[in-house]
């Protein structure tokens, strides 16, 4: 026999009480990594952002566009390699609960500017001749079942009116950060039918995408495209995209922050637990501790007994937690409507955290029950009654 | 006799207070005694002596306020916690009034328990485990668990477990105050085959006068002051 299979049967000695300790930390390490997942999901964007790519944007709000005569004005500016922009398109496609991006972009550069986007050259090159083409995320063909020449009819909103677009590309992410649920088209496409039907619409553009030569020099070249349109009817706010996109996430911020605060709120839940049993369990062995030093045994073995009983339990929970994990957020995924998260999945940090919460919950559990253990003396230990 | 023989236990001038909030309880005064190797001691008294106490201290479960214990030639009032664990694992045997088993091993994890502190591979546990087993009549109860066995055969377990290091001294708090008379016999019978063929120390603390009777030597303890 090994202090381990000591270890185990004491843990298995209130088998019920046990199994309901495990299933506790297991039911909250389950719902602290969807927690995770859901704030992983949204910071996605974030961690998607390339270095070397600024935004532009109306200085007042997102929702104002900009004169497309400011693209050939940035690009005259030091240090830029590139310019390019994109329009939101909004639209329904099929059904309207099923959101993914519709963007309208020049179809010249912009996937020039977006490399992660990864379009077969051919796809490519017969994207850029047709003026109703697009190009869509892999996501998005399979969700629809989409395929090279279908036509996919958007209902506009924000652009009002009927829209057909062809498919002529379909992009793969490069990386799991890059969204695979956009849609890209023509802005010219789009720029057309605005100066037949709204030509008060015509010739604007959402925000600028700048491609910069050297990342170090993003807050300069910030302020001298900013500097360019100072006192014009669209001032502008330019940033880095990581900062675009933080911004955006700021609108949501609060609900973040509380879910944030809620996953480790629920840290703090499975300490509770587990730390009461470790109590209970250390409270009724008293005894026992004595009878064992008495033999010989001396603090570190009553450490390995208490501390090994807490560790055994909350790796048992969180492995079954995380284990239930994966299977609850693939459930939620399939239940959101699409497009709500275009990147859903457990992040190996999640499974980190997961892991590192439960071993240390294990550990703070039993310091307490260990103390106590320690510090009574054998002759004290003796006469407890169980 | 006894002057022909080594000193296996020395306590001169022991007391022993222990403090209850504030109240200091005195529970041994200056306690002298000698008990030589292979001894068989009986320590009676009513409840409250301090024979207990005494016992604790000899085996080195305990401090005392002040005096010394030595035992077996080394002074263990002087050695840390640690070094008095290690010590106390291959020195003496522990007996109790209640068994003090883990209800969650078998007869032959528990007896195997001490020998987890010792370097002894696993072949070399189960040798040990089994021949003491065997001694106590429990060879063919290795795998019982303690609830499985009668009060009478769980103490035998104990005493299992307090030889299988072959310690230098057995000590026995009350081993059969919790038995019938006829298991009590049976523990007395062994405890003496411990002492005459084994040769163990044996300090044996009992108000059982029968029990008593199987010592070489009976020692009271009243208002924690030693008479013979």
């Amino acid at each position: 026999m090994k202090i381990v299979k000591l270890v185990w049967k004491n843990m298995m000695r209130h088998k019920l009480r046990a199994a309901l300790t495990v299933l506790g930390i297991a039911i909250a390490v389950t719902a602290f990594g969807m927690l995770r997942t859901v704030v992983t999901a949204w910071n996605v964007g974030v961690e998607a952002s390339a270095a070397n790519r600024l935004i532009t944007r109306d200085a007042v709000s997102f929702i104002f566009t900009l004169p497309l005569s400011y693209k050939d004005q940035i690009a005259r500016v030091p240090g830029v390699e590139d310019v390019t922009f994109a329009n939101w398109f909004g639209g329904v496609y099929i059904d309207k609960n099923q959101f993914f991006a519709r963007l309208a972009v020049p179809g010249d550069n912009y996937i020039d500017v977006y490399p992660e986007c990864i379009v077969p050259p051919e796809q490519l090159a017969v994207f850029k001749k047709e003026r109703n083409s697009c190009i869509i995320g892999s996501q998005i063909a399979e969700r629809y079942n989409l395929k090279l020449g279908d036509i996919m009819p958007v209902d506009g909103d924000i652009y009002p009116g009927k829209w057909e677009f062809v498919v002529r590309g379909i992009y793969t992410p490069k990386d799991k950060v890059t969204d695979p649920s956009n849609m890209f088209f023509h802005w010219e496409y789009l720029n057309e039918r605005m100066k037949d039907q709204s030509p008060g619409r015509a010739n604007q553009v959402g925000w600028y995408v700048i491609k910069v030569k050297n990342p170090a020099e993003a807050a300069s070249i910030s302020q001298k495209v900013d500097a360019l349109f100072e006192n014009s009817p669209a001032e502008t706010k330019t940033e880095t995209e990581r900062a675009f996109q933080q911004d955006f996430l700021a609108s949501v911020g609060a609900i973040l922050t509380a879910m944030n605060v809620i996953s480790f709120v629920i840290v703090g839940i499975i300490l509770l637990v587990l730390g009461n049993t470790m109590i209970m369990s250390a409270r009724e062995r008293t005894q026992e501790y004595a009878v064992l030093k008495t033999l010989g045994f001396t603090g570190w073995h009553i450490v390995g007994l208490i501390g090994g009983e807490s560790l055994l339990i909350a790796c048992l929970g969180g492995g079954l937690g995380l284990a239930g994990t994966f299977p609850l957020v693939a459930g939620f995924a399939a239940v959101m409507p699409k497009g709500w998260f275009p990147v859903f999945q457990v992040e190996t940090i999640t499974l980190i955290l997961g892991v590192s919460s439960a071993v240390l919950v294990g550990i703070l559990s039993s310091i307490f029950p260990i103390q106590r253990a320690i510090s009574t003396r054998i002759v004290d230990g003796l006469r407890q009654v169980g | 006799m006894a002057a022909d023989r080594r000193t296996m236990i020395e306590i001169t001038n022991v007391s022993k207070s222990y403090r209850r909030d504030s109240l200091e309880i005195p529970v041994l005064h200056s306690v002298s005694l000698v008990v030589p190797e292979g001894e068989f001691l009986a320590l009676m008294g009513p409840s409250g002596s301090g024979k207990t106490t005494l016992l604790n201290l000899i085996a080195g479960i305990d401090r005392p306020t002040s005096g010394n214990v030595i035992v077996n030639g080394v002074d263990i009032g002087m050695m840390n916690e640690s070094t008095l664990a290690r010590w106390r694992s291959s020195n003496v045997g522990f007996i109790f009034q209640f068994y003090n088993l883990l209800p969650v091993l078998t007869a032959y994890e528990n007896v195997e328990l001490p020998l987890l502190l010792t370097s002894l591979k696993k072949k070399g546990r189960r040798e040990h485990v089994e021949a003491a087993l065997r001694l106590v009549g429990l060879g063919d109860r290795m795998s019982h668990y303690p609830k499985q066995l009668s009060g009478g055969q769980e103490q035998r377990v104990a005493i299992a477990r307090a030889i299988v290091t072959d310690p230098t001294i057995i000590v026995a708090d009350e081993p059969t105050g919790d038995l019938d008379r006829v298991s009590a016999g049976e523990i007395m019978a062994l405890l003496e085959q411990l002492n005459a063929e084994y040769k163990k120390t044996i300090v044996m603390v009992t108000h059982d006068p029968r029990a008593a009777e199987k010592a070489h030597t009976v020692m009271h303890l009243e208002k924690g002051e030693l008479s013979a």
